[in-house]
């Protein structure tokens, strides 16, 4: 049977990402296709309700899909992940030539954050403020970027247009993902030196093959190949460059128990995986 | 147990570039090894991380106490990323490989290749099929010899033709700019299908092209140049290019322009400069005749070249010449009107006696183009009887 993975076309190299790899698959045996969404949310609905067998999924898409799944009474696997979804943090940064030295400063601001389904631009960074005694909302007020709204922040100009918002004194504080942070002060977006790291949120983990109701077969075949993608082989390897990784990785869950807590604390989907964010319409 | 190397990166952040010194220290460490990074930069530890990851290397936080802020576990994506590298040949012409790999694509000759990635479509990849030794030479020779139509060329000297001299020049210089442009795509279509392996073909065909895009300004601008309208184009002569156009063989292709065609041109332009009524049209046939000499001479070299080492050549090129004779074989030739004007040209006065001498000097032209293509075709090794037979099957258009 064909195993369908659904992936969320995020930009237009996801097309070329995965109809590589789909060759690439099926050149190997594994009877494997995939299917586009343009949201994350529908892409869980379609992997709990058994019609895509896999899904390439942004952390939070695990998150509710594992929520969604449980109350189903299901299970599903975090099958592998990329060796750059591992260990992530982010960043709380000011301007270097502001008085903020912690997180505490904050109170009383404004800190820039991304799109509101963003886990690493918007609700890590927003449970990390809370642990350090700043409610969003009430101590410290919240501005959103909200670029790619349904795309799980996996669209980077919300947290762009956050550290713009910074620099041009909008706000008084930006939240990023680490890389970003890095990559900003590289293309120029944050003046090298023009920043500090106020706060750094635990390392979590990013982005995961969930499987569903694949065959047993099919499933591990599915593990294997990946797993198999050498960075050494040239016809795999610009398409690891594309998606980002050197290496798959099997996964594991530990490393989303900071972004599940986060989800609670504000109240992004209950329980039972049902979407209870306001202000979520993607 | 062996310490850790430790690099200290002082002021510098991975903002400013503090990747390279790390990435430089990391070269020669086996994958696993450990390198403690230290520095100056409180944005250091994140950064590090950040870069690592992406590079596919790990990052141990360091709890040593003595300065060394995190260590990078090498790892060993940038070795795999190069492991199957190969040399696309030597830079020079001696590093030239009988046949290119399609998939070094566009990179440089002697470059270290990464594997993979697309294969642009060149479909010309053997060195036999497009290759001269004489290229590199051509090639800095073509370079030295361009020159600039406004400096080269005596625009503004004071010449008065009487009116039908001058339509018959402008009825020439028409001919000459259709003949000429076919003269340009040809080269720039060939070299767009050449393996850039073989860079000197492109090189020199680039320049060809280059050289016909100033035949083409210059032609027309001396038809222009006393403020006529230009002269005819015929069905006929634009048949017998569009014939040039089709050929799809590099190496026919480059027969039938440069050596027969091109070979051909060399006659008429010394003709045009012979009898070129005013400087301005003797100017311009000299300066193109030079450049058409070393699009003839590369032809020839290339066909030489291939014919040593393909017995079979020499069917295939006569082949060529009969297909495009048939195909010919139904049109008129030469526009009327052209062969007319260089009749003119050559009598330069409107008496009998004149056009009698101008007709017999076109007739000559005829016959010096025809001894012209039999010496060409002698020197690729055809018999003198073939020769003058397949010279005699040239097109009556000239080109």
């Amino acid at each position: 049977m064909t195993l369908v993975m659904g992936a969320v076309a995020y930009d237009p190299k996801v097309v070329t990402i995965w109809g590589g790899f789909r060759a690439w698959l099926r050149a190997r045996d594994l009877d494997f296709d995939f299917v586009l969404y343009s949201q994350y949310e529908r892409q869980v609905e379609d992997l709990v309700a058994g019609r895509i067998a896999a899904a390439w999924n942004s952390p939070l898409a695990w998150v509710r899909a594992e929520r969604l799944a449980r109350a189903r009474e299901r299970a599903l696997t975090p099958l592998v992940m990329r060796d750059t979804d591992q260990d992530l943090t982010s960043v709380v940064v000011v301007r270097a030539d502001s008085p903020y030295k912690e997180p505490a400063d904050l109170k009383g601001e404004t800190v820039g954050v991304g799109a509101v389904d963003s886990p690493q631009a918007t609700l890590i960074p927003g449970a990390y403020l809370r642990s350090a005694g700043l409610r969003p909302g009430e101590d410290v007020r919240i501005r959103r970027f909200d670029v790619g709204v349904g795309l799980h922040g996996d669209h980077v100009g919300g947290e762009r247009d956050a550290a713009r918002a910074l620099m041009d004194g909008e706000v008084a504080a930006a939240c990023m993902i680490d890389g970003n942070h890095l990559a900003f002060g590289q293309e120029g977006t944050l003046p090298p030196g023009g920043t500090r790291i106020i706060g750094r949120t635990p390392a979590y983990d990013h982005c995961n093959m969930t499987v569903g109701d694949a065959g047993e077969d099919e499933r591990r075949r599915f593990e294997e190949l990946l797993l198999s993608m050498s960075y050494a082989d040239p016809e795999v390897r610009p398409l690891l460059d594309l998606e980002g990784l050197t290496a798959w990785r099997p996964g594991r869950t530990e490393g989303y128990a900071l972004l599940d807590a986060a989800v609670d604390e504000a109240g992004f989907y209950d329980a039972e995986g049902a979407v209870t964010a306001a202000e979520y319409a993607p | 147990m062996t310490a850790s190397p430790v690099l200290d990166l002082g002021f510098l952040g991975f903002e400013q570039g503090a990747h390279l010194l790390v990435q430089r220290a990391l070269r020669d460490l086996p994958p696993g090894a450990e390198l403690g990074v230290t520095g100056l930069d409180a944005a250091l530890p994140v950064h590090l991380r950040a870069w690592a990851r992406k590079q596919g290397h790990g990052v141990r936080e360091s709890t040593d106490g003595l300065g060394v802020r995190a260590f990078v576990i090498r790892g060993r994506a940038d070795l795999d990323r190069w492991a199957g590298a190969v040399r696309a040949g030597g830079p020079r012409p001696d590093g030239i490989l009988a046949r290119a790999d399609p998939s070094w694509g566009l990179a440089a000759r002697g470059a270290l290749v990464e594997p993979g990635g697309p294969a642009p479509r060149f479909d010309l990849v053997d060195r036999d099929l497009v290759w001269a030794d004489i290229a590199p030479s051509l090639y800095a020779s073509a370079v030295a010899a361009q020159w600039k139509p406004d400096e080269a060329i005596a625009w503004d000297v004071g010449f008065a033709l009487p009116e039908e001299i001058e339509r018959a020049v402008v009825q020439v210089m028409t001919y000459l700019v259709e003949n000429e442009q076919a003269a340009l795509v040809i080269p720039a279509r060939l070299l767009a299908r050449i393996h850039p392996h073989f860079r000197e073909v492109q090189q020199l065909l680039a320049v060809q092209a280059a050289d016909e895009a100033r035949h083409v300004e210059v032609f027309t601008r001396r038809a222009l140049l006393r403020g006529g309208e230009l002269g005819t184009s015929s069905v006929s002569g634009r048949e017998s290019l569009a014939t040039l156009l089709t050929e799809p063989d590099f190496s026919l292709a480059s027969f039938l322009l440069s050596v027969l065609g091109e070979g051909s041109f060399l006659n008429l332009l010394s003709f045009l400069d012979r009898h070129a009524p005013d400087p301005v049209t003797r100017q311009v046939t000299r300066m193109a005749r030079q450049d058409e000499a070393r699009h003839v001479a590369f032809g020839v070299a290339h066909l030489q070249h291939q014919a040593a080492v393909d017995p079979a050549l020499r069917g295939r090129l006569r082949g060529a010449v009969e297909r495009r004779h048939d195909a010919l074989a139904d049109t008129a030739g030469l526009n009327q009107d052209v062969f007319d004007a260089l009749v003119v040209l050559a009598a330069g006065e409107w008496t009998p006696e004149a056009i009698r001498r101008g007709h017999e000097a076109v007739r000559l032209l005829q016959q010096e183009m025809h001894e012209g293509r039999q010496h060409r075709l002698i020197r690729l090794g055809f018999p003198a009887d073939e020769a003058a037979e397949l010279s005699s099957l040239h097109t009556r258009n000239f080109m």
